[in-house]
């Protein structure tokens, strides 16, 4: 708690840096073109395109509501996916400033992370319109969606803080990661439904911090219920554990990542 | 009261292969036991104190471990043995080009990197034309960073950087930037800031420049403290040592 209190201070002293950290990142991953904006609106659209096309028509799933569904799932993994990959790369892409000036570290995962969640930002727009496209109703409910985002934030933080410690140690470790995204995609339920497999399996499920986001989400949309006690208590344990491991890693590791730059 | 002490002060890196070396290999050498990691000490027990707006010049040979020294007392590294105390607020060139970015424009840079020296956004939108004014970059603030020649980027690295007022200033070989007509008006620049009450430190190869600017000289070699004193007296034994070999 500490360690956060001190972080917190820092980055109000250097809040003008983080300012133009942010910017940086931005104009950088959309070239500053109108384009380049829609575009990383428009993957993951198509692919969502992609793959409920595949998925009513060759696989024959027809629930109702399969599109949101899908989308539910695939806009919280690529925003797992989005963040964490930005935050692994976060300290090596600024090893020439890190090696040279003495600033905080965690701020370049951070400014990645702004990036990331505006792009989640527009991701979630465009789900609500798909939404009220499909003749779901809005209700006040939707607003307890902050809850889960909230988590992922910092869940997504956490993850990035530790992946970007291992990579700058370990340079292979992007190519582990690649393999390890594609099976999270696969257990996170994301295109397939949980309830065929027995109770004891569904259960394991909730292992996959993931999963516990998405069904979170699906639950307050699709079924129009608000989740369990459990469902909230796992959405805040599994990232306050990662943020918390990834603080440690950072704390102890903070003068030792140069040697390895 | 003395500003910048070092008592002592060793700092070692660890080095070994492992930049190129992944998780996949650390395994199998851990299970094999030939992992090993070796230190290298790149500065050995140096000792010096420094008082308010005294002018410190750092010489001796490349991987003498100066650069190494001016990361500990800039703090970007810690001393692995010894105890250093530094009072007041620094401000580090090492490396005039740090933190640019090509995709950005000279006038998206000049704030990025201002920031980075600790500026607040007041002070830059204040200082900001005195600062393209003085890199004589007027006509460049919306072209990319990457699109300057290799002299106008230091001249805005140097412009940028000379307007620090910090207590302590830290300058690595950062005084030979750009044509002889701005080298002139760079030092000049440098010399005001030293001479308002600075304490400075300054790594360079220029001995002529060292025994012009320095009030105290810190002679490294291989990473031993081999005199810390007046400047004129180290600069000649320096001198003679150079001259000896």
């Amino acid at each position: 708690m500490e360690l956060f209190r001190k972080w917190g201070l820092q980055l109000k002293k250097h809040q003008f840096l983080f300012e133009e950290l942010v910017k940086r990142d931005f104009k950088k991953k959309y070239k500053r073109t109108i384009l380049g904006m829609l575009w990383s609106l428009l993957s993951p659209m198509m692919q969502l395109f992609i793959m409920s096309i595949v998925f009513t028509h060759f696989f024959g799933q027809d629930k109702a509501h399969y599109t949101i569904y899908l989308f539910a799932g695939n806009l919280t993994y690529s925003f797992f996916r989005d963040s964490t990959y930005g935050g692994m790369n976060s300290l090596m892409s600024n090893a020439g400033i890190i090696t040279k000036i003495n600033l905080p570290k965690y701020m370049f995962l951070l400014s990645k992370n702004v990036a990331s969640l505006i792009n989640f930002g527009l991701t979630l727009i465009i789900f609500m319109i798909f939404v009220a496209v499909d003749g779901i109703a809005f209700s006040f409910k939707f607003l307890l969606l902050l809850y889960p985002i909230f988590w992922m934030i910092i869940f997504n933080i956490g993850c990035g803080f530790i992946l970007s410690a291992l990579f700058v140690i370990f340079k292979d470790i992007q190519y582990l990661y690649d393999i390890f995204t594609l099976m999270l995609m696969y257990l996170s339920a994301i295109f397939y439904y949980t309830d065929t497999y027995p109770e004891h399996i569904q259960r394991l499920f909730y292992l996959n911090p993931l999963y516990v986001y998405i069904t979170y989400i699906r639950e307050i949309i699709i079924d129009g219920i608000i989740p369990d006690l459990m469902v909230h208590g796992l959405c805040a344990l599994y990232a306050i554990l990662a943020l918390t491991v990834g603080a440690l890693i950072y704390k102890k590791y903070n003068y030792k990542f140069l040697y390895y730059m | 009261m003395a500003k910048i002490i070092l008592n002592h002060v060793s700092v070692s890196y660890i080095v070994g292969d492992f930049s190129t070396v992944g998780l996949k290999d650390v395994i199998i050498q851990k299970l094999k036991g030939t992992y090993t990691e070796k230190e290298f000490t790149a500065v050995k027990d140096v000792s010096f104190e420094l008082e308010e707006g005294e002018l410190l010049g750092i010489i001796g040979a490349n991987g003498a471990g100066k650069s190494t020294l001016l990361k500990v007392i800039s703090g970007i590294m810690r001393p692995t043995e010894g105890k250093m105390q530094v009072d007041g607020s620094i401000a580090s060139l090492l490396e005039l080009g740090t933190g640019f970015d090509g995709d950005l424009t000279v006038k998206e840079n000049t704030f990025l990197r201002g920031a980075m020296l600790g500026y607040t956004r007041e002070f830059m939108n204040e200082t900001y034309h005195d600062i393209i004014s003085f890199a004589e970059l007027e006509e460049f603030e919306d072209r990319l960073f990457s699109h300057l020649s290799s002299g106008m980027k230091s001249r805005l690295a140097f412009s940028i950087a000379c307007l620090v007022n910090p207590d302590i200033l830290i300058l690595d070989e950062v005084l030979s930037v750009g044509d002889g007509a701005f080298r002139k008006k760079s030092e000049q620049k440098m010399l005001e800031i030293i001479h308002g009450g600075t304490t400075t430190l300054l790594v360079s190869h220029s001995l002529e420049q060292i025994r012009r600017m320095a009030t105290k000289v810190l002679w490294l070699d291989r990473g031993n403290q081999v005199a810390f004193g007046e400047t004129e007296e180290i600069c000649n034994e320096y001198e003679n040592f150079l001259n000896g070999k």
